[in-house]
């Protein structure tokens, strides 16, 4: 975050927030966690369960699985977690595909591409996946040397107070949200998202990716340790994956109601309006 | 009410027709033959990082008789639906005999009792299909590169080339025969065995009797079941679709590292 302010006409203050390399290396993210996660299904319809321990297949007990079966004429889609399970007709085990009911993982539209294709799927995975480490390392580069991270994004001691935090999370909660001076830094709920999504989640992404991979295995045997198993690095993979999920529909919907024109531009153009009193 | 009603159908139907539209666009950028040129600079990178990490003798995990899995799952073709086969498997596989030719010094036919003759290397290795399973098992089997040795690669040989008896998938021109290949570097690979026993029996029907080939760093289409022939080739274009693999001539990587 550089410092120099622009736009002060009519009251408001235009903050340079993003420098463009944050900036470019967020949308190159958006567009491969996107393709990585339709094609990422795609791959996990060809054998929709999950396993912990070093091995797994079809007789083996999986910790989830996404099942058709046979219901009279009419095929029920049926996911097992654990010891339980749901009836899940029409979106995952069994799904519409061209009018009639299909055995399907996931639906064709949660898919890249949407008919079953495990090839296709795993080189979009594998292509968006390689771009997204490129990415990854240039945007860890720039954060290490620019500051950018020690500066934005790590928590001050004062910060991580159990009074502060209470008083964050009940702003939020509220939806109010800082405004002039207050705006010009991450609050900390921020940083901490933030920090646990690039030094936790994507890493992990990452890491139990290739624990899948045999040659990979042979390279770092380490990693099949550190995860219990290629089948529990599956496993961990998927649970991350929708941890992410779960981070970008919140961080969304957060950008939506703390002001989606503002966000957006400061996400394109770098200029964030801290509104009133940006100068104190 | 019913303006509301009928806002909302139009938001339902338009969000269902630019989603069929967004899946139908997909489809298109899927099928593209310069996208598919594209996506394909990510299989080179991911075996040439591979093979820069990995070295030649990086050896495969290799687990205990504890890890092995109840039961192994077998995929693909479990009973070759063809004459020579089904003879062979009458016989119990005493007429069966594994063909090595060739850019090779000296071609050979082996026996299955001959080569459970030869020096054999024993393995508790995990089999990793494609799709995502995994089963582990123990095999007993032939290092390939001894055999190599044995018949004499001629200089311009690149690949090795695994024939087999199962006829995959039906076709008129009879491009639907199993068939696999690898480079020297796995061929040689310590690990890289033609496997006759596995779990302490004779290997089973299903499994790809009397012979298959463990190639312990790669995924399991490139554990050719059934063996009939191994060839070794200068390059891969003149075989069936060219790309080096059943799998591989339907869109599969030839490198199965990941």
């Amino acid at each position: 975050m550089a410092t120099t302010d622009a736009g002060m006409a009519s009251g408001r203050t235009l903050f340079y927030r993003h420098g463009l390399l944050v900036r470019l290396s967020h949308w190159v993210n958006v567009l491969c966690m996107t393709a990585l996660l339709y094609s990422g299904l795609q791959i996990f319809n060809a054998h929709p369960a999950l396993y912990w321990g070093q091995y797994g297949a079809d007789n083996d007990p999986s910790f989830i699985s996404m099942v058709a079966e046979q219901e009279g004429d009419a095929l029920k889609g049926v996911t097992h977690l654990g010891g339980l399970s749901f009836d899940t007709t029409g979106i995952l085990g069994v799904s519409n595909v061209d009018g009639e009911a299909a055995v399907r993982g996931f639906p064709n539209w949660l898919t890249l591409p949407s008919y079953q294709d495990l090839a296709s799927g795993r080189r979009w995975h594998f292509f968006f996946a390689w771009l997204f480490v490129i990415n990854g390392f240039i945007y860890l580069a720039y954060g290490f040397v620019s500051r950018h991270f020690r500066r934005d994004l790590l928590p001050a001691a004062e910060e991580l107070k159990p009074s502060h935090l209470g008083h964050e999370i009940v702003s939020h909660a509220r939806l109010r949200f800082p405004k002039g001076a207050e705006a010009r830094h991450y609050n900390t709920l921020q940083k901490l998202a933030y920090v646990a999504v690039i030094f936790v989640l994507l890493p992990l992404m990452i890491g139990t990716g290739l624990t899948m991979s045999p040659g990979f295995n042979a390279v770092a045997p380490w990693l099949l340790d550190l995860f219990g198993g290629r089948q529990s690095a599956r496993t961990l993979h998927f649970l991350t994956a929708f941890s992410l999920v779960a981070f970008v529909a919140v961080h969304v919907a957060m950008v939506l109601v703390s002001g989606v024109f503002n966000n957006l531009r400061s996400m394109v153009t770098g200029y964030y309006d801290i509104g009133q009193g940006g100068k104190s | 009410m019913s303006r509301i009603i009928t806002r909302r159908r139009f938001l339902i139907g338009a969000t269902m027709t630019a989603s069929a539209l967004g899946l139908a666009g997909c489809d298109a950028l899927v099928e593209n033959d310069r996208t598919k040129s594209v996506l394909k600079i990510a299989e080179g990178l991911s075996m040439k990082t591979q093979r820069f990490l990995l070295g030649d003798d990086a050896l495969a995990r290799e687990f205990t008789e504890a890890d092995i899995s109840p039961t192994f799952r077998a995929n693909g073709t479990s009973m070759p639906d063809n004459a020579r086969y089904i003879d062979w498997m009458n016989q119990r596989f005493s007429s069966w005999k594994l063909e090595v030719g060739g850019l090779v010094d000296k071609p050979m036919q082996l026996s299955l009792a001959e080569l459970k003759a030869l020096p054999a290397r024993t393995q508790i290795t995990r089999h990793d299909c494609v799709e995502g399973w995994s089963a582990i098992g123990k095999w007993t089997g032939v290092p390939l590169g001894a055999l190599l040795q044995a018949a004499g690669l001629k200089p311009e040989a690149r690949y090795i080339v695994f024939h087999c008896a199962d006829e995959y998938e039906k076709t008129l021109d009879g491009s639907g025969w199993y068939y696999e290949s690898i480079d020297l570097v796995d061929a040689f690979h310590p690990q890289t065995i033609l496997a006759h026993t596995m779990n302490g029996r004779d290997l089973e029907v299903a499994h790809g009797a009397p012979l298959r080939l463990r190639v312990e760093r790669q995924l399991g289409y490139k554990q050719a079941k059934y063996l009939t022939g191994i060839e070794a080739v200068a390059d891969l274009g003149q075989l069936y679709g060219g790309n080096g693999g059943f799998w591989e001539d339907r869109g599969y990587e030839w490198y199965a590292g990941i």
